[in-house]
């Protein structure tokens, strides 16, 4: 929050706060005790911003997406969307799964439009056209997800996400499933579509370079409980090209958040079991 | 994390948990496709080669017709006896539809909603493992005395035996749980009803599938045996009715419809299990 000269930039690019994560905290009831999930989480995500959080796996990455997105609850704390609580999901929110989550018995075409269906609307058929050219599905309308590779079947899932228009955009470690190069087309793929749209995005992932090349924020997560840990401004200008990634800047920057990351895992090490009780 | 609101954790293996019994589907639907003219070319003479191996061998033996009948005299029968045999092949099947349509409506329907409510399924499945072990065929003497020799205590006896046989695969269908999906369908704010209609409900049809076509061929079982307990018509009626009377020819001929019958069933669930469900496979 101290950096003056990125606080101009991205006020340039957007209004104000489009999601503000307040306090939040998730406590999850287990046969063995409480496990705190998220432990007083503050995050503010801008209006035309992409933030990607990275953590080790138990540092409620998820849950803090799944809150976001109004898929389930806090036990305290609170989650706002221009200014107004998320308490059920909102049709301003898009998201996108692990894998792709695809409706195994439905085609693609019927696929893209089961949001439609569940909101008893007709489906904005020039929009989706215009998507599914945009990802490259033309000509797929009509084969069923099984036919699809893994790579494929995620461009189906961003499509589903962004059919409705959605204003924001939360992805959950959408492209871990894939293998590198996909991986890479995909990440191509989620950077221009945010230059057509401007939609603020939030990703989840576990590849640190994902998350640079993606984001204007990378934010750090610890484990056990979840906490947010540091936050990294990726000042680089859009489009961006792979060759960005083999600069020094990155580099370090990898280097920074790689250490924060393996320097909290073997803290976490130390401790005895994983189950923390909640105080709240 | 044993919780209702727990992320899920969409490993590849979770799409295909729950799924126990779908793989008999797949075995029963198994069987190799026909690829060529050869191949029908080949299966027909295999048929001609044992039908008419049977049909010599019977008349090289002199086998009596009382212990079995030539093919070509079943044959016979079959063309002869076919109008007097119609009727009561009606009689079968209408015991057939209308046992097995209420048994499996009130099957589906009890799954869709007992698998909603895990504990009530906890209490009730037992009840249900024992409507699907025990012959329904046994209860059939008492239903007689109780509702005579009309079509009343055989539908009643075929819905019993279809019934649980649908409810015990359907549920097993609807708890196919995918909280991804559900979680899916939850983010563009479905209700709870859409949610079973889009989502559990597609899940569970190859499973559905199963139920019926299991359910049916018992139903099948259950009305042969139980008009061949009592009541002057149906299918199983003529059985015992030619066996009494050593017209083994006759006999043979409704064996032969009621293998066919079997075959239709099958032929016509293994079809709507392929257009409706093929995805899982």
């Amino acid at each position: 929050m101290q950096d003056s000269a990125r606080g101009t930039m991205v006020e340039q690019l957007s209004g104000g706060v489009k999601l503000r994560v307040r306090q939040a905290t998730k406590v999850y009831p287990t046969a063995s005790g409480d496990l705190l999930a998220i432990d007083r989480c503050d995050l503010d995500v801008r209006a035309g911003e992409i933030v990607c959080v990275v953590g080790p796996s138990g540092s409620g990455k998820t849950t803090l997406l799944w809150s976001m997105s109004g898929l389930h609850g806090l036990s305290s704390g609170e989650v706002q969307l221009d200014g107004k609580p998320i308490t059920k999901p909102s049709r301003d929110i898009g998201m996108v799964f692990q894998d792709a989550n695809l409706l195994p018995w439905r085609t693609v075409e019927a696929n893209i439009n089961f949001p439609f269906e569940i909101m008893g609307q007709a489906p904005d058929k020039a929009w989706i056209a215009q998507l599914v050219h945009r990802v490259g599905l033309e000509g797929f309308e009509h084969r069923m997800p099984s036919e699809l590779s893994g790579g494929m079947q995620q461009r189906v899932a961003l499509v589903r996400a962004l059919s409705f228009k959605p204003s924001v955009l939360l992805m959950d470690e959408p492209f871990g499933a894939l293998d590198a190069f996909t991986r890479e087309e995909m990440n191509h793929l989620v950077e221009e579509i945010y230059l057509d749209t401007h939609t603020t995005i939030v990703l989840i992932t576990h590849s640190i370079e994902e998350a640079i090349f993606l984001a204007d924020r990378v934010i750090v997560m610890s484990a056990r409980p979840g906490r947010i840990a540091s936050e990294h401004v990726v000042p680089f200008a859009r489009p961006r090209s792979m060759e960005i990634m083999s600069t020094k800047d990155v580099f370090d920057l990898t280097n920074v958040i790689k250490k924060e990351i393996i320097g909290d895992q073997k803290s976490m090490a130390g401790r005895s079991g994983s189950v923390v009780k909640a105080t709240g | 994390m044993e919780s209702t609101d727990a992320i899920p954790q969409f490993s590849k293996s979770e799409s295909k948990a729950g799924g126990v019994g779908v793989s008999n589907m797949s075995a029963l639907a198994a069987g190799p496709g026909i690829q060529s003219v050869r191949d029908v070319a080949i299966i027909v003479m295999v048929a001609v080669i044992v039908i008419g191996g049977l049909e010599l061998v019977l008349n090289i033996f002199a086998v009596p017709q009382y212990v079995m009948p030539k093919p070509s005299e079943i044959a016979v029968a079959l063309v002869t006896d076919f109008w007097f045999i119609l009727p009561h092949l009606g009689h079968t099947l209408v015991e057939l539809f209308s046992g097995f349509g209420i048994g499996a409506l009130v099957g589906l329907i009890l799954a869709a909603v007992i698998t909603q409510f895990p504990f009530a399924e906890k209490i009730i499945t037992p009840y249900i493992l024992l409507l699907v072990t025990t012959p329904m065929l046994a209860l059939v003497p008492l239903l007689i005395l109780r509702f005579g020799f009309g079509y009343t205590p055989r539908i009643i006896a075929v819905a019993l035996a279809a019934g649980p046989m649908v409810m015990i695969n359907a549920a097993t269908g609807f708890r196919r749980v995918d909280r991804g999906k559900i979680a899916l369908a939850r983010s563009y704010g479905a209700s709870t009803l859409q949610i079973f209609w889009k989502i559990r409900a597609p899940m569970a049809l190859p499973m559905i599938f199963v139920g019926l076509m299991v359910g049916s061929i018992f139903g099948l079982l259950t009305a042969v045996g139980a008009e061949m307990v009592g009541g002057g018509f149906g299918l199983g009626n003529r059985l015992t009715s030619y066996s009494s009377m050593i017209q083994m020819p006759q006999f043979f001929a409704v064996v032969l419809i009621l293998s066919i019958l079997g075959i239709l069933i099958y032929v016509l669930f293994f079809l709507l299990g392929k257009k409706f469900a093929s995805w899982e496979a």
